[in-house]
């Protein structure tokens, strides 16, 4: 669990961003720095002190980032989406995105990014188990048994579901 | 109903008369942008999609400006200046700026307009945030990640989702303490650091055409800090004679509508604004000077592609002038062009360099710098609990190095002036 304008500076402080994006013995530094940006007593809220990935780990124990507003704000780099895919976060669901990451995240393939209609962190803990329904659009809080609704994916659910934009691209007849 | 400047430009490229927000339309580029960070995985990308030896789509439309981490011996930033100069030398590229020789330029965002790059009418993707920047000529730039401009690099064509636009009309005579950084962080103050997001930002109004090019360029600049996807300013004369002194290539002036529809529109009036920061640790969260004087500092830092132009260090210089600063003060002049203007241009019978260097600054080589922390070794990084005041464009935790330190935006005036007192400091208690 993250808070509101979670920057791409704290998803993938700029020091990290010369490791090689291909070759797999630098791009697992991408996982192990995913989110390694965030200030310690904000990292896995309530509490904090929970970081994404372990600082000896290349990996996290997490599956899907759940955040607050304005997801992803700041550069443009799309080092931030695929550290966080590195990492091995299949999903986030946030109330908003900026605008360049949620596009890199859609056109990379690297994750699914979902809205939230409702501010989840105030109501999820870290390491609380969730389950999201695609189809149904809804995320269940395991615990609890409360069900949230997220927004439609809308018009990138056809570039997500072809794997990235080239794909999308290829399938629909744009490039050849 | 009329169309904004925005949306016939998107038209334009997409071959049609008009688009309305939220269409998604395919357009053709006229120029992308990349530099040293995002670079080597955009080829990367492109190779693998393309072809090993695939061609871009129009080497003369590909234009790579290495800038950020540049003056640094971390080997891996070096080995992506390997990898451009490879790439360019392969592809027989025009328009690779490339370090270590005299075409080496600095921060990509002031080389394109130095470079006349930046024609009205044109559409531009970077893969840079602040690639919104070039947007004060009148024309439609993003930013964009690694896969979409390898998309691009391709094929010459990117997907675009028609933004609605925001309307900005700042009105009045500028007074002598105030500068464009003062009117975009108040922007972005008021509409918060998500008010613009999936919109254009368009800037309008006899104080906007009063500002020269560069002072548009600040205000275009920080766009993206609002969530912006565009900052926009028509062509006017100005814009003319800087493009028409840089490139020999076409343009064209377009103009929003009388009738064009804004989905928000505001009026400032720029002789009663005061001086602003943006304190820590988000550039929406604005104060007066007024507010945060009295704060003290460790660092002071003149740069980047929003405040290390030359105007923003001939402000800096009328305060600095005669005065030593009382903290550790780093200029980083944005690009080559800059520094070789600063050794080059007087003050009071000295060249603005030497009018720094007497005030005891630090003075950097053009490039990114610290605006964005960087390799360990970059020239005013911080490491610890800086307090800093700088002319950057972003201050989110660990923007410049250290997740303990603390950064406060504000124009090259209230920097430079709370460079010789120590602490933020209102720039109309010093200037004459």
């Amino acid at each position: 669990m993250l808070g509101d304008s979670i920057d791409t500076d704290q998803i993938i402080p700029a020091a990290h961003l010369v490791y090689s994006m291909t070759e797999p013995e630098e791009r697992r530094m991408y996982g192990r720095y995913a989110c390694s940006g965030v200030p310690n007593d904000q990292a896995g809220l309530p509490e904090g002190g929970m970081p994404l990935t372990d600082p000896e780990a290349w990996t996290s124990d997490f599956r899907i980032v759940i955040a607050g507003s304005n997801f992803g704000c700041g550069s443009s780099r799309e080092h931030a989406p695929f550290a966080l895919q590195e990492a091995g976060i299949e999903a986030v669901v946030a109330t908003s995105y900026a605008r360049i990451f949620y596009r890199n995240a859609v056109d990379g393939g690297f994750l699914v990014p979902f809205e939230s209609r409702e501010r989840l962190i105030d109501q999820i803990r870290t390491g609380d188990d969730v389950v999201i329904d695609v189809p149904a659009g809804t995320l269940t809080h395991v615990s609890s048994g409360e069900v949230f609704l997220l927004n439609p994916l809308g018009d990138v659910a056809d570039i997500l579901r072809a794997g990235n934009v080239f794909e999308y691209a290829r399938q629909a007849g744009f490039i050849s | 109903m009329g169309q904004t400047i925005t949306q016939k430009i998107l038209a334009q490229h997409a071959g049609r008369d008009r688009v309305a927000p939220g269409d998604n339309i395919w357009v053709d580029v006229d120029t992308l942008m990349t530099h040293d960070v995002c670079g080597p995985p955009t080829i990367g990308i492109f190779q693998r999609e393309f072809g090993e030896d695939a061609n871009v789509w129009d080497p003369d439309k590909l234009v790579i400006l290495p800038d950020h981490y540049i003056f640094t011996e971390d080997p891996h930033a070096r080995r992506n200046i390997d990898i451009l100069r490879d790439f360019a030398a392969k592809h027989q590229l025009k328009h690779y700026f490339d370090v270590g020789t005299a075409r080496y330029k600095g921060v990509c965002h002031v080389a394109l307009a130095e470079e006349g790059f930046n024609r009205p009418g044109t559409v531009l993707f970077g893969t840079d945030s602040h690639s919104c920047t070039s947007g004060a000529f009148g024309m439609f730039s993003t930013g964009v990640g690694n896969t979409d401009a390898a998309l691009i690099m391709g094929t010459g064509k990117i997907w675009v989702k028609v933004p609605e636009t925001m309307r900005f009309v700042f009105e009045g005579t500028l007074p002598p303490w105030l500068m464009a950084k003062d009117l975009i962080l108040s922007v972005i103050g008021d509409i918060g650091f998500e008010g613009g997001t999936y919109r254009a930002l368009e800037f309008d109004g006899e104080a906007v055409f009063d500002l020269s090019m560069e002072e548009r360029m600040t205000l275009t600049n920080m766009a993206i800090e609002a969530g912006g996807k565009n900052g926009i300013i028509a062509a006017d004369q100005k814009t003319v004679d800087y493009v028409e002194a840089r490139t020999d290539m076409p343009y064209e002036l377009v103009t929003s509508d009388a009738d064009a529809r804004y989905i928000f529109e505001k009026v400032y009036d720029v002789s009663t604004m005061e001086p602003v920061v943006a304190k820590p640790h988000r550039p929406d969260n604005k104060a007066s000077v007024s507010e945060v004087a009295g704060t003290k500092l460790d660092r002071a830092y003149i740069g980047s592609c929003t405040g290390g132009k030359f105007e923003d260090f001939l402000a800096a210089s009328r305060i600095l002038e005669g005065n030593r600063v009382q903290v550790d003060t780093f200029v980083v002049p944005a690009s080559t062009e800059v520094s070789k203007q600063l050794r080059e241009q007087t003050l009071g019978g000295k060249t603005l360099w030497q009018v720094f260097v007497d005030a005891g600054c630090k003075m950097g080589h053009a490039s990114c710098g610290a605006c964005l922390g960087g390799p360990v070794d970059t020239f005013g990084r911080t490491h610890g609990t800086e307090v800093v005041i700088s002319t950057t464009n972003r201050n989110f935790p660990g923007r410049m190095g250290s997740k303990q330190s603390a950064v406060y935006l504000a124009s090259p005036l209230t920097v430079a002036a709370s460079a010789l007192h120590g602490e933020i400091t209102d720039p109309r208690t010093v200037l004459v």
